[in-house]
């Protein structure tokens, strides 16, 4: 390929003759080690237009969550001419409908779904649009739900797994969105052609056909892209010339996604130090000022915020505040050493002053030791004064996933454009144990949902009976488990393709099999006090155990105490090692999360008394957190703990939720600041993965609780998000609370 | 060597610089009315701890404590009593690369055993309740003369000096007794590097009452920011990096 005019001053390379944006970032980009003494603060175009969407955050709010919504007319690329919020002072534009804030439906992946999700708003489904996907359009929950078999219902009605996206689209995919501005969509278009022609004359397999077909939807996708970016008036067909087109271009493939697909975290990528590349040029030719540079971003963040989609009141109880998980992955080293901090990983955190704290874009800084410290210090600083930054491991992640990886949603790492996941929710752990003590018996219900096995008798519990067991039960899970989930993306595939998406990935790419566990801490707990106390078992008449009396102390996850700690570690392998024994769909690789977003609060309500001592109906803690108190010997314990959940054997993730008074990071805010950097740094040098940063005091919390209109901005992280407060149901508001704060300030 | 540990924390960010382990000893010599450690002063009290077991703890969180000159802290009580004990420790700390600082009232005679654990620290954090004896008496129930012989001592060694000075209203906030302080201070030279004004706080009644003392300021309030700043203005007036 030649040297387009829109690539002039561009330093040329592979990426020039095949699609590689990775060497065009490698080739180009300026590392930038200084501090954030550059930064420029919101212009008034900013802050008049951020006014106006503020406003419409207001009223959408006080609708009760839902501005409009658009029951006519089934999202797709071009269902939706141009909207806008006000053209004179928007510098990105696009959004997925007509207006601002104005939801659309998206029945493919179950028309049920949008018809439940419309009533609970309010509105009523469109006769017409439901009666073409319940009779003439088979969508992807009728395609699940026909080859679900009893024991999977029975495993997703009692909770022992939950979430799972056979109702909705299952997300974690990230289109390589920079592609289009680098390239334009005529040659994306040209190179799906070619791949399609690769494979057009193999031999005849099911697999064979099915990539043709899809790499043919790609292409219809692309096109489709194409025309949603005329409705604006520009042609995206060439290559982006200026920062402003590439932040633009950038943003249609990311919007277009939006409006393609509702899946359940739609991330962005890795696009700050890519699009600094562009900034750096036209600040160098005299196009724009560092003023105009913010402005951009300032726009194309505002943007990112406004995306939505239409959820279910029971999603929402799940992953609660209407997130959509725009996760960007900033910083991170390049395998060359050197770090791919540019001055644009600034502007983008910067975003947090200039339009203040919240939760999307998913703002996920890759951290590694050897970051600059200039750097280091920036990120400690906006997360102490936000809270809204989430911290994964460069360190640990980089070695499987190279230096063009991205995270998908909370802790999912996949290489942009590609690889993809196939998201598989999670399954409860705690319920499982309680399960190898009742025989396959739900300790709510009573009801037999697992195999038929002899339950526990005994008056104490033992431990090796009890693991004995729980080996058995938790290789039931893991069969059911991954049996499901090869029927819904089977499905997912077939009824809900993402062409879009997978239009801008490679021909060939890695699938990994995303399954999830909740309840680690509670396992961890209850076997440390089942083998170091005495665990009594109190049955109902049925001979069903439904309470544990705990005589004597025992070890506690979040102590930096081997003797629990290895407990952690060896079922997190355990589990692993039973999901590696079944095959998957499309042959994809197995890995598993300990996450649970806001998901601990629902898991909680669905599982009975456990033997660590929690009651019936408690939340869980968080992803791999420990339960909430009991990681009482301080902070550094509790990354150590954290530190021996082992990473490659959990390659989607492994979150950590903490929450920490400012007081208790140092006196001053020098020193808060580099306590911070050094505590990441502690925790990721022992090779932790995932830290959510909370800085702030309960009372605050407390006090947003009463008064949340005082708090319209008040940002938290959770579970591998953040989260607007005030968005949380009461149940995940007291749950936040009641976490642990690390408080104590020693002497 | 063993002696008794009251308990420990794995960080700490006010004790000393970075993130450090803070061990708190058991056993006090002085008996301050606005104690908020009520419990490590009872000697006999506490867990029978080891030198490995400390250090075992602290090997487990190295990584956190080796940055920005982040380590160990003797807290307590009175860590000096456990000087022998502290020496072995600090030896053992300084082995592993991290420092090593003492938060102690200085209230104790200069035996060899306490020059031998001072020639381990690298920070003494030192509280210093009241210039004036009589008032240093009633508040702490002890006199001062040896924590200025202790100051004097220090102020020779090769260690930062770090001052601590706890406001409590009425007790430590006539403004001439302040001005005593912050002259004192400046007459200790140059390894004083910091001063931290330490507000009274009452989040450390719940202890007496656990024990079932009575707790002897329970009229008072913490100090207002008016009275602090005026504090920190008087101690800033010879003095710097003086922090609240």
């Amino acid at each position: 390929m030649e040297m387009k005019k829109e690539w002039e001053s561009f330093k040329a390379g592979n990426w020039c003759e095949n699609i590689d944006v990775r060497d065009f970032i490698q080739s180009n980009y300026t590392v930038y080690e200084g501090d954030g003494s550059f930064l420029a603060p919101a212009t008034k175009k900013t802050l008049d237009l951020f006014e106006q969407v503020k406003k419409l955050q207001e009223a959408e709010l006080k609708k009760g969550g839902m501005l409009d919504l658009d029951v006519k007319h089934p999202s797709s690329l071009t269902s939706h001419g141009a909207g806008y919020i006000d053209k004179t002072l928007e510098e990105i534009v696009g959004l997925q409908t007509d207006a601002p804030f104005k939801r659309a439906i998206m029945p493919k992946g179950g028309w049920r779904t949008v018809e439940k999700a419309c009533e609970a708003y309010g509105y009523k489904m469109d006769e017409t649009v439901r009666d073409f996907f319940a009779n003439y359009r088979k969508t992807h929950n009728d395609g699940v739900f026909d080859v679900y078999d009893s024991e999977i219902k029975k495993a997703r009605k009692s909770g022992v797994i939950t979430g799972l996206p056979d109702g909705y689209g299952r997300g974690r995919i990230i289109g390589d969105y920079r592609r289009v501005a680098l390239y334009g969509v005529d040659k994306l278009i040209e190179d799906k052609k070619f791949q399609k022609s690769s494979i057009e004359t193999e031999e005849f397999s099911e697999e064979n056909i099915r990539l043709q077909e899809e790499i043919a939807e790609q292409i219809r996708a692309l096109e489709g892209l194409k025309a949603m970016a005329n409705f604006y008036g520009f042609d995206i067909g060439r290559p982006a010339a200026t920062a402003k087109e590439a932040i633009q271009w950038l943003y249609f493939g990311y919007l277009g996604a939006t409006k393609d697909q509702d899946g359940a975290a739609t991330s962005i990528g890795r696009t700050s130090t890519f699009l600094d590349v562009y900034i750096q040029r036209d600040l160098q030719n005299g196009l724009i000022t560092e003023e105009i540079a913010q402005e951009y971003i300032d726009h194309f963040v505002m943007k990112l915020r406004m995306i939505r989609f239409l959820r279910t009141p029971d999603y929402n109880e799940l992953f609660s505040g209407d997130p959509v998980w725009v996760t960007e992955s900033i910083a991170g080293i390049g395998e060359d050493g050197r770090p791919l901090v540019s001055k644009t990983s600034f502007r983008i955190l910067h975003t947090l002053y200039n339009l203040g704290p919240a939760p999307e874009p998913n703002l996920t800084v890759l951290w590694s030791t050897e970051l600059p410290k200039a750097f280091k210090d920036f990120c400690s600083q906006v997360s102490i004064d936000t809270s809204s930054i989430q911290y994964e491991n460069d360190d640990v992640m980089r070695p499987h996933w190279g230096d063009d990886y991205a995270i998908a949603c909370c802790v999912s790492a996949m290489r942009v454009g590609k690889q993809m996941q196939f998201f598989g929710a999670r399954c409860n752990l705690a319920k499982a144990l309680l399960y190898a003590i009742n025989g396959g018996r739900d300790e709510m219900s009573g009801e037999q949902v697992g195999p038929k096995m002899s339950p526990i008798t005994s008056e104490y519990l033992d431990y090796d009976e009890v693991v004995a067991k729980f080996d058995t039960f938790i290789g039931w899970l893991a069969k059911t488990y991954v049996r499901a989930l090869n029927k819904i993306h089977y499905m997912h595939d077939k009824y809900a393709y993402e062409s879009l998406q997978m239009s801008l990935h490679d021909r060939d790419i890695l699938r990994t099999m995303a399954c999830g566990i909740a309840g680690l801490s509670i396992v961890a707990d209850s076997l440390s006090a089942i083998k170091y106390a005495k665990v009594k078992v109190v049955r109902d008449e049925t001979g069903l155990a439904t309470d544990y009396i705990i005589e004597g102390d025992f070890p506690k996850f979040g102590n930096a105490d081997e003797r629990v700690d290895s407990i952690a570690h060896d079922t997190v392998i355990k589990f692993m090692n039973e999901i590696k024994t079944h095959k998957t769909y499309r042959d994809s690789m197995p890995t598993q999360s300990v996450l649970t977003i806001t998901s601990n609060v629902v898991y909680g309500k669905k599982t009975g008394n456990t033997p660590d001592g929690r009651r019936k109906g408690e939340p869980f803690a968080p992803g791999a957190n420990p339960m909430h108190g009991r990681d009482s010997h301080g902070a550094v314990n509790a990354a150590v703990s954290l530190s021996k959940v082992p990473y490659e054997h959990s390659l989607d993730g492994i979150s950590w939720t903490f929450s920490i008074v400012p007081k208790a990071l140092g006196k001053s805010e020098d020193e808060r600041t580099t306590n911070l950097s050094g505590f990441i740094d502690g925790y990721f040098s022992m090779k932790g993965h995932h830290i959510n940063v909370n800085v702030f005091n309960r009372e605050m919390l407390l006090d947003a609780m009463d008064h949340p209109e005082l708090y319209p901005q008040l940002t938290i992280r959770v579970s591998g998000y953040a989260v607007n407060f005030i968005k949380l149901t009461k149940a995940q508001q007291m749950d936040v609370v009641n976490r642990t704060f690390h408080e104590r300030l020693g002497g | 060597m063993k002696t008794r540990i009251h308990s420990m924390e794995s960080m700490g960010t006010v004790d000393g610089p970075g993130i450090r382990f803070i061990v708190f000893f058991q056993g006090c010599v002085m008996g301050c009315k606005f104690c908020h450690n009520r419990d490590t002063w009872d000697k006999h009290a506490g867990v029978e701890t080891s030198i490995d077991d400390i250090m075992n703890q602290i090997q487990k969180g190295l990584p956190f404590f080796k940055g920005n000159h982040g380590g160990v802290t003797a807290s307590g009580g009175e860590p000096l009593i456990h000087a022998a004990f502290i020496e072995e420790l600090f030896k053992r700390c300084k082995a592993l690369g991290i420092t090593t600082a003492l938060d102690t009232s200085g209230c104790v005679e200069l035996t060899e055993e306490v020059k031998a654990a001072l020639r381990q620290t690298d920070y003494v954090l030192l509280d210093i309740k009241h210039m004036v004896d009589e008032k240093h008496k009633i508040l702490t129930g002890r006199h001062n003369d040896l924590v200025f012989k202790f100051a004097d001592y220090i102020k020779t060694l090769t260690l930062d000096i770090w001052i601590r000075h706890v406001v409590v209203p009425t007790y430590t906030t006539d403004i001439e007794d302040v001005e005593k302080l912050s002259l004192y201070i400046a007459s200790l030279g140059k390894n004083v590097k910091r001063i931290d004004i330490l507000p009274y706080h009452t989040m450390g009644i719940y202890k007496w009452d656990e024990l079932g003392f009575d707790y002897p300021l329970i009229e008072l309030s913490p100090p207002s920011e008016a009275v602090l700043a005026e504090i920190k203005h008087i101690l800033e007036k010879h003095n710097k990096n003086v922090y609240l």
